[in-house]
């Protein structure tokens, strides 16, 4: 089964963050029939984002939901506009994440602000996020704006193309090559004699 | 087994004072705390080695050098020798004459660093840093072991009919530890030849020391050195002790809230369950630290970390007096259910008694200190 995890930076409570990953969700669901779904929500995680940063170890509930991601078959990302960007929290999360774990991995962006004017925020600023992680982007990115939430019939268009483009990239996964993590080299070591072999290029 | 401390030789400012001390005061205290170390019966100290402020550990051989004139009995170490971005020539001779000033009472433990520009002040590039920490250690074990060396690689210039001298002691290189903390390939390396293998096992959870000693151990029994049980294993830890145990949280707290690396972050509380540092009383320390035996097996070497942070030397010394104090509990806690085929920690004494006749030694007489 599909192993999915959202993403969710919204702070507040109800969130209208956490309202489009609702949403986005729901629709890839429907593409894609049952999934293995986890949903992490990054404000319980403020401190100890901010704790790792500190001491370059993640804790306890950190490291769950740094594992969760790494073994995602796909992920639906959703933050606020801070600032005309993705929020702080949002970024230290992925600034934390252990290397190359996306690499391969495809993403829905999704993004929410009060007004439609921060909408280039998806392409302008999360998109090369995610190209930097070397992850597979669906073309349409979601923004919603406060008012989208209650008029916009076009934003339920947007959630469905985004999410049918989410399915077709899980359809046809291409092979991609991530570096050997620690995990990989502990359970299965590249032999001293290649080690060497390598070393002198 | 043996006990010992190493420091990473940090120049703090004393949070609870605002004073900074001088370089020349932190290089003085390192050779006192050297010299205590060994009057509390400690076995080794090691000294670290950085080329960048707020550290004044920049020439281990020069600090361990002055130290061994002073003391009689203490292993001198490193924590680390930077293998990436000295020149494997320069640590033939350096602690190759080291060994001979010390009458053998001396190792080194091999690490990369942890400062991203000292790779290119040094002409290196930190991207390579695990090939530079293999092709430099291929190259530094073939000068102590080969008398005469043809040699090329990437990372510097060749040698023909290279003789490194002096030749080592009685025929037997120094004892060479590879420190990581999350490299796979060093561990590997490590086992590989059958060296030691160090992991500094602080500020970091002890399961990622279980991991890579266990891994270690496995890749040590793999190569044909002995079995996973005799690898040779070292271990960091922190500690901060007083007589009550209310006493040690209450003192330390405030360094420990601005110490560099950790300060500033996660709680005292939460740290000292989350990492091998224990904050209490000299029971305390003797029960946390026989139970690393638990997820590492039974090994050879324990460091402590005393002496950071900005701890005055007066209330270093103090926790060094403490510690000793507890150290034959230490002992004895070790040596209860040892099994006899796990070796002892090395020495050069017990390495030249291991040497296989006909192997080659110097025969010049040695008159010992």
């Amino acid at each position: 089964m599909t192993r999915l995890v959202v993403i969710s930076a919204g702070l507040g409570v109800p969130s209208s963050t956490r309202l489009l990953a609702d949403r986005l969700t729901e629709a890839v669901v429907r593409e894609l029939g049952p999934v293995e779904l986890e949903v992490v929500e990054l404000r319980p995680l403020a401190r100890p984002l901010a704790d790792h940063l500190l001491t370059g170890f993640p804790g306890p509930e950190l490291q769950a939901a740094q594992d969760a991601v790494a073994a995602a078959d796909a992920l639906v990302v959703v933050s606020p506009v801070f600032a005309a960007s993705y929020s702080g929290l949002f970024k230290m999360f992925f600034d934390l994440l252990p290397r190359d774990v996306l690499i391969g991995t495809p993403v829905l962006l999704g993004a929410t602000a009060g007004s439609a004017r921060h909408s280039l925020v998806v392409d302008h600023a999360m998109r090369p996020l995610f190209s930097y992680l070397r992850a597979l982007v669906v073309p349409t990115a979601v923004f919603a704006a406060t008012d989208d939430f209650g008029s916009d019939a076009d934003l339920s268009g947007r959630i469905t193309r985004a999410a049918r483009e989410l399915a077709a990239l899980l359809g046809r996964r291409p092979a991609v090559n991530r570096p050997r993590s620690v995990e990989d080299e502990l359970a299965d070591p590249t032999p001293f004699e290649e080690l060497i072999r390598r070393a002198g290029g | 087994m043996q006990f010992g401390i190493f420091s990473v030789g940090d120049v703090t400012t004393d949070p609870t004072t605002g004073r900074t001390p001088t370089e020349h005061e932190r290089i003085k205290a390192q050779v006192t705390i050297a010299k205590k170390a060994e009057d509390i019966g400690l076995d080794v100290v090691a000294v670290g080695q950085h080329h960048n402020p707020p550290f004044v550990a920049s020439s281990p051989t020069t600090t361990m050098a002055w130290i061994a004139a002073q003391t009689e009995r203490i292993i001198l170490s490193t924590s680390t020798t930077l293998i990436t971005t000295t020149d494997p020539v320069r640590i033939a001779e350096d602690y190759g004459t080291l060994q001979h000033l010390t009458d053998g009472r001396m190792d080194l433990m091999l690490g990369r660093g942890n400062t991203g520009p000292v790779y290119p002040w040094f002409g290196k590039d930190i991207r390579e840093g695990v090939n530079l920490a293999l092709e430099n250690y291929a190259l530094l074990r073939r000068l102590w072991t080969e008398d005469v060396v043809d040699w090329e690689g990437r990372f510097r210039t060749p040698l023909q009919g290279f003789t490194a001298t002096p030749r080592p002691l009685d025929g037997v290189a120094p004892f060479v530890w590879h420190g990581s903390i999350r490299t796979p390939e060093i561990a590997e390396q490590a086992a590989y030849y059958g060296d030691g293998f160090f992991h500094n096992h602080i500020f970091w959870p002890a399961s990622h020391t279980q991991q890579m000693v266990a891994f270690y151990r496995k890749r040590f029994e793999h190569y044909g050195h002995g079995t996973a049980d005799q690898a040779v294993v070292g271990l960091g830890g922190q500690f901060f002790i007083r007589r009550n145990s209310q006493d040690a949280v209450r003192e330390f707290r405030p360094y420990f809230d601005n110490a560099p690396v950790y300060g500033h972050g996660p709680s005292l509380e939460d740290f000292t369950q989350q990492t091998p540092l224990t904050v209490g009383s000299p029971q305390e320390l003797v029960e946390r630290t026989l139970g690393f035996r638990d997820y590492v097996g039974d090994y050879q070497r324990q460091l402590f970390l005393v002496d950071h942070a900005g701890l005055p030397l007066k209330t270093v010394l103090e926790q060094l007096d403490l510690l000793g104090e507890v150290l034959p509990d230490l002992r004895a806690g070790f040596a209860e259910g040892r099994p006899a085929h796990v070796p002892d920690a090395p020495t050069h004494a017990a390495r030249v008694a291991a040497t296989p006749a006909g192997a080659p030694v110097e025969t010049a007489e040695r008159v010992p200190a």
